[in-house]
This record gives structure tokens, C-alpha cells and sequence, in this order.
């Protein structure tokens, strides 16, 4: 392991862009059959919610070509159990822990920031683009004025790092990741998933319980490096890029576009090991091009 | 228990029936940990999601797994064209509870369809203290009779049509066994119509049962969440995940949708 791979991504070090995707790792128990957790540049967890939330009734998965379609609908124990179960776990791991949270009110924001704000989490990403759930959520995200409203409440609750986590079932991405960075976010990631639907022709029923849901997986990857490049180009806040990254390959095409760091998530399903064969490769990548760092490919694309 | 991830060597494969296929792997780490219940998540090349299918037999001396499988659709049938000498990618052994046995002296192991074949690896534990019930659409469908004589099990087979054994559902036969004998526990896996009155049965009964779910899955390994089934837990309705809690429910924590 080289350093060559570090970050300082929004004032929190990384030992490497590679982080787990909120939703695709949980708290990182099951992954660390695998691997230890240190390899990781940073995890982010589950998205917390105020209270515990059972999520929505399955079928909550469906395969689509070259992706996959979900609709957990932030199942997850609450924020009270993250702090004092997962938390204290996560920060023995060696690794950056990023508090993923998401809200049905502009109210349940603020308290979770404030809660995690007295804790030693290293970040929090602000889920303002969950397409599972009926209140809040993705609402929040598809305005200038909904994704400016909770990124001033988060930013007033918490003195750590700020990133939020944009939605790309909007008209103009740029414009949101502007108006986030006006209100203080010191970072923004994306994309969340693409809203998506898929339909079982014999019985007429939509495969997915919650009839809709959100695609990921590589069939939104260049719809998530276009995204990322717009957004990179629009604010001077960095930016953590995710959609369908998996391959080592993918992840140098997202930071060409403007992500300094990267999320990885279906591809944890297709394969566990992913996150271990994409640092490996990086790892190569910077020494055949003798880079310095990593770092210095971030926004290199070369438009025409 | 350490979860693997592997390209493991296929030693042998067979057509059970039509669409159904047995493959033996030689996995020796992963045969020497697994147990019954468990499930593997196989690769299907050019799938985005693994396909978990259940251990139908482990053999910890040569350190094989066995399991068997049905064409259900585009990916199952890559994993059909797999053949002897290929290796499959596989991640295993899977399932935070396998079959509780050990406390048990004689048990009613019922397969339906499908869930049949995770029933061997519970078989062989109670040899000739267990009564196998398995239930088929029709003869072209029966499978694995042979492996379940051969534990030393009273059989009895079953179909919806009378094609072979006898006509009926395994819940038919199940109140027969009843009336003659009262096992220590039942064991379950099939389809969700035929666990809902089979729990219904060791219920009023008064029998301990565990049965086996299956829901779509995505990571396989208790992260994702997607695989959930509705439970009782802590006097709370609580949506658990197949893979991580399960596969294997007592029975009356799972609530049955109608």
C-alpha cells in the first residue's frame, strides 16, 4: 500500500478515494468476512434515520439489463442504535466513517446532525435523493430551494463536514450542487439512484413492490460521469463521484471527470470483493503513469 | 464463520429432471464450515445479481458441496450451461441460520418442488428417526427419492396429479404421518402456500417447525436489505432478511402473507 492513492477530501483524510456506498455496505459487518474494513478509503454507512424504519414490503429488488432496480426504503434501526452500537465499532476499523442521513422533515434533519455532531463520526452525507420513501427525501433534493433548505439546517447543526447527496432525477444538477455549496456544503456526492420501474408481463404487477424504485449498476455509469462532470465544472466544493463504478477503470473515468473520491455499490453484489481488485488496480495505474498521487488525474478529461 | 468468494471446480454434473440440475463442487474449505440450510450465491456470467441456491448435500471427507437447481430464467439457465471440469464463482457458505437439529430426535422433513433439495442435508442427520414427505407437480418433476431412501428415512412421495406416489399435496400426507406418531420437530421448504398450512398443522399440533424462505436477493450476505420477509420479532412486526437471519424461521416468527 502506497500513499500515493491518499485524499484530503473536504478536510477528512482517505487513505484512498474508494468508499462503500451507503445502502450496499451496512455497517460493514458482513464485508469484513472478506476483507479487513482498514482497506477501505472510508465507508459510508446505512442511512440513519431519526427513528427505526421496517422499510418497504418485497419484493424490493429487481435485475435489470447491466444493473438493478431497489426499493429497501431506508430500513434501518435509527440513529440512536448507530451511535451507540454500530459507531463505536466502525471507529476501530481504521478507516473513514461517513454518517449517511435521511429525514421525512426538515425537523428530523437537524436532529440527527445535531446527535452525530457530539459524536466522533468523521463525516456526515446528507441522503436529500432517496426515491424509496413516500415523505421528505427525494423531495428535499429535486429543488434549489428543498436541497438549499436542509443543507442550511444540517449546516447550522453540525461542525463536520458536510456532504450532500444529490439526486439525478432532476432537470439541471448543477443548479442543485450550486445551491447546496452557497449554503455551506463542503462537498457534494452523486448520483443517488435513477428512478426506474420494471413490470412482470404475466401477472401485470410491477416487480418491485413499491412499484418504483432506484437504478444502479453500470447501466447508469455514464449517466452518472456526465452528471459528475457538469457538477464539477458548476462548483469549486469537491465532489464524490458514484453510478456504476466497477472496475478500476471506471474509476479513473470518474475522477477524469471531476470526483476526487468515488463510491462503489451494486458491484458489491456482483462481486464482494470488488473495493480490494479496484485499490489493487489504481495501485498499478499511478505507478505505470508515474504519478505522484492519484489525485492529479481528478478533472483531466479533456473536452472537445 | 468467514464468508468466501471463490472459483471452485465442478466435479460433477447431472439433468435431474427437466430444467433441473445437480452439480458436485469440490469447495473443501467451504464444505468444511457449511451446514444444513445454507445457501450459496452463484455467479451467472453476464448477470449483474448472483443467484443463491440452497446446499442440498455436504460431504466434509472429500470436501464437496452438492447443489441442485431449476432453470427459472435467463441467468439460471447460463448456470445450466456450466459444465464437469469448468469452475463456478461462488460465494459461500451463506445464511445466518442453517436448520437447528441437534436438540432433536426424530424429525418430518418435507420438501416441496424445488425445496426439496435442501432437505438431504437434514435427512442424513436423522436417518431412520426421520420421515420424508416430498411433494412434486408430477413424475416428470420428482427428484432426489433415491438420496432420501438411502438415509435410511421412511419416504413418501407425493404429487398434485397422482403421476407418481400418491395424489395430493405433502400437507395431505403430513396430517396422515400425524395421526400415528408425533415427531420432535418438522422441517419445511417450498413454496410459501405449502409452509403457511404446514406451520398451520405443527400448530395446532403443537410440534416445533422450522421452515426455509426465499426471497430475491441482492448482496446475499445481510447488507443490502433487500431480501426481506416479514417476522414477529420482540412482539414487533419486524421485516427480517432471508439471507442474514435466515433462511431458516422458526416457525412462528414468520408472518404469512394471504
Amino acid at each position: 500500500m502506497t500513499d500515493k492513492l491518499s485524499v484530503k477530501f473536504a478536510g477528512v483524510d482517505f487513505k484512498n478515494p474508494l468508499i462503500p456506498a451507503s445502502g450496499a455496505f451496512g455497517y460493514g459487518r458482513e464485508f469484513e468476512h472478506f476483507y479487513p474494513l482498514s482497506t477501505l478509503g472510508g465507508i459510508s454507512v446505512k442511512g440513519t434515520t431519526g427513528a427505526k424504519r421496517n422499510g418497504n414490503l418485497p419484493p424490493r429488488i429487481a435485475e435489470t439489463p447491466s444493473g438493478m432496480l431497489n426499493s429497501v426504503g431506508l430500513q434501518n434501526p435509527g440513529i440512536d442504535h448507530f451511535i451507540k452500537i454500530e459507531l463505536p465499532n466502525l471507529k476501530t476499523k481504521d478507516t473513514v466513517i461517513v454518517a449517511n442521513i435521511a429525514g421525512s422533515t426538515a425537523d428530523e434533519y437537524r436532529e440527527i446532525a445535531e446527535k452525530l455532531d457530539k459524536t466522533d463520526v468523521d463525516m456526515i452525507e446528507v441522503n436529500i435523493s432517496c426515491p424509496n420513501v413516500k415523505a421528505g427525501g427525494a423531495a428535499f433534493g429535486v429543488t434549489c430551494e428543498g436541497a438549499s433548505q436542509i443543507t442550511k439546517i444540517v449546516r447550522a447543526a453540525t461542525s463536520k463536514p458536510v456532504m450532500m447527496k444529490l439526486s439525478p432525477n432532476v432537470t439541471n444538477i448543477a443548479e442543485i450542487a450550486k445551491a447546496v455549496e452557497a449554503e455551506g456544503a463542503d462537498a457534494v456526492s452523486l448520483i443517488n439512484t435513477l428512478l426506474g420501474m420494471r413490470i412482470d408481463i404475466k401477472t401485470r404487477r410491477p416487480i418491485l413492490h413499491n412499484n418504483v424504485g432506484g437504478l444502479s449498476g453500470p447501466a447508469v455509469f455514464p449517466v452518472a460521469v456526465r452528471m459528475v462532470w457538469q457538477v464539477a465544472n458548476a462548483v469549486k466544493i469537491p465532489v464524490c463521484g458514484m453510478g456504476g463504478i466497477s472496475t478500476w477503470q471506471d474509476a479513473v473515468e470518474m475522477m477524469m471527470a471531476g470526483a476526487s473520491t468515488f463510491q462503489i455499490g451494486a458491484a458489491l453484489f456482483a462481486d464482494p470483493m470488488t473495493p480490494v481488485k479496484i485499490i489493487e488496480g489504481l495501485e498499478k495505474y499511478v505507478q505505470d503513469n508515474k504519478l505522484n498521487n492519484l489525485q492529479e488525474i481528478v478533472g483531466t478529461v479533456k473536452p472537445w | 464463520m468467514k464468508y468466501k468468494q471463490g472459483n471452485y471446480l465442478i466435479l460433477s454434473k447431472k439433468t435431474l429432471a427437466k430444467e433441473i440440475y445437480d452439480l458436485t463442487i469440490l469447495c473443501p474449505e467451504v464444505a468444511e464450515v457449511a451446514k444444513a440450510g445454507q445457501f450459496v450465491n452463484v455467479k451467472a456470467e453476464g448477470f449483474m445479481l448472483r443467484r443463491p441456491i440452497s446446499i442440498c448435500s455436504i460431504d466434509k471427507e472429500k470436501g464437496t458441496l452438492r447443489i441442485i437447481f431449476e432453470v427459472r430464467g435467463e441467468g439460471t439457465k447460463v448456470m445450466s450451461q456450466l459444465s464437469e471440469g469448468e469452475m463456478i464463482d461462488i460465494v459461500a457458505p451463506l445464511g445466518g441460520r442453517a436448520f437447528k437439529l441437534d436438540q432433536y430426535e426424530t424429525a418430518v422433513i418435507i420438501g416441496g418442488g424445488i425445496g426439496n433439495p435442501p432437505m438431504l442435508e437434514v435427512a442424513k442427520k436423522f436417518g431412520e428417526k426421520g420421515t420424508v414427505i416430498s411433494g412434486f407437480r408430477n413424475a416428470a418433476a420428482v427428484i432426489l427419492q433415491e438420496d432420501f431412501s438411502a438415509t435410511g428415512a421412511e419416504t413418501i412421495l407425493c404429487t398434485d396429479d397422482g403421476s407418481a406416489g400418491k395424489k395430493g399435496f405433502v400437507t395431505d400426507a403430513l396430517k396422515e404421518v400425524l395421526q400415528t406418531k408425533k415427531p420432535d420437530v418438522i422441517y419445511a421448504c417450498g413454496p410459501n402456500v405449502m409452509l403457511r398450512r404446514i406451520v398451520e398443522i405443527a400448530k395446532q399440533n403443537d410440534i416445533p417447525c422450522q421452515v426455509s424462505l426465499e426471497e430475491r436477493m441482492g448482496c446475499g450476505v445481510g447488507a443490502c436489505l433487500v431480501c426481506a420477509c416479514r417476522t414477529i420479532r420482540n412482539g414487533e412486526e419486524y421485516y427480517a432478511h432471508v439471507c442474514k437471519d435466515g433462511p431458516v424461521f422458526n416457525a412462528e416468527e414468520v408472518i404469512f402473507d394471504d
